[in-house]
């Protein structure tokens, strides 16, 4: 009793700070890890509330795939960020969020519902063992599970579709090319090496039988410029 | 441990999130108090499974993990987006939705 105390505690207080270090963190790289450790600590709790499953899902799925995602995008973007909005909502935020803490707390502890305040029901042999949820999943709750694959194919899709690269959207596309010095040809493209482009000045050289002639000038900035 | 002790673990969890939604400006900060809120409502739905001994609410919390899977895959996807057109990364400069 004493030792499931003990690990209530401390997973809290790691659950807690973990979650405060997501919010003050300059840094997003920084508010990730901390998010990881609250994902850890939370896990353990799960484990006290004898949800082995979804404990271990939480670990492999959040700890690991996500923020292996998040991690990803953040060295991707960059990290210059400043800590808070301006103006109203940085002071109304906070104060917001503790009166919001308060009422909850009021409303669940205040309440003095007989199971709350009890340890809960008798503990069966396998309750959340993954025998247990898989039989609720693949039985009584067969359709949101279901619905649950549906809707992850769909983000995975939308997610290619959004963060794929589009032609012509990018306002510094023209700006490349422009940026891209013309040269002469045969100074080391890798596309030059690899036999794939002909020299922009066609008339010039002697080529090897059958490769393609490109009409000088119309896709050279496509490949010369290197990106 | 009394099954309030967690309620009141979660009840402060999901306020913190709450906070950090409305004072952080970054989207990708924005994301993670989002999965802060998420994580809170998962560990009542445990909790209150464990309360009347039935696993329904570990089943919620499956669902919503995978929910928030999805939520965090479609908004890394936005923010890479954003980034590549070279906006502004920043939830009060990006406030339109045309083009």
């Amino acid at each position: 009793m004493v030792f499931t105390a003990i690990i209530f505690f401390l997973a809290a207080i790691g659950a807690i700070t973990g979650a405060f270090g997501v919010v003050l963190l300059r840094n997003p790289f920084y508010s990730v890890l901390a998010l990881a450790v609250h994902l850890v600590s939370l896990a353990a709790l799960f484990l006290l509330l004898r949800a082995e499953f979804v404990a271990a899902a939480q670990v492999i799925v959040y700890a690991g795939a996500v923020m292996v995602l998040y991690v990803f995008v953040v060295a991707y973007v960059g990290a210059g960020e400043q800590l808070a909005s301006g103006g109203v909502l940085r002071v109304l935020g906070p104060l917001f969020a503790l009166a919001l803490a308060i009422e909850l707390c009021i409303a669940m502890l205040g309440a003095g519902l007989a199971g709350v305040n009890s340890k809960g029901a008798a503990y069966v042999p396998g309750f959340g063992s993954p025998r247990s949820i898989g039989e609720l999943f693949l039985t009584k709750f067969l359709f949101p599970f279901e619905a649950a694959s549906i809707l992850l194919l769909v983000a995975a899709v939308g997610a290619v579709v959004l963060a794929r690269r589009r032609r012509g959207l990018e306002p510094d596309e023209q700006f490349e090319r422009q940026v891209s010095v013309p040269r002469p040809a045969w100074t080391g493209t890798m596309a030059e090496a690899g036999g794939l482009t002909m020299p922009a000045h066609a008339d010039e050289r002697t080529y090897v039988e059958g490769e393609p002639v490109a009409t000088p000038g119309s896709d050279r900035p496509n490949q010369e410029g290197g990106w | 441990m009394n099954i309030g002790w967690y309620l009141t673990v979660s009840a402060i969890i999901f306020c913190i999130g709450a906070g950090g939604v409305l004072v952080r400006r970054n989207p990708l900060v924005v994301l993670l108090c989002l999965e802060l809120m998420l994580n809170a409502a998962n560990l009542a739905l445990v909790a209150f499974a464990r309360m009347w001994g039935n696993e329904d609410g570990q089943v919620f919390a499956l669902i919503v993990m995978v929910v928030a899977a999805c939520e965090v895959t479609v908004g890394l996807g936005l923010v890479v987006a954003i980034y590549r057109r070279r906006l502004p990364i920043d939830v009060d400069e990006l406030n339109e939705l045309q083009g």
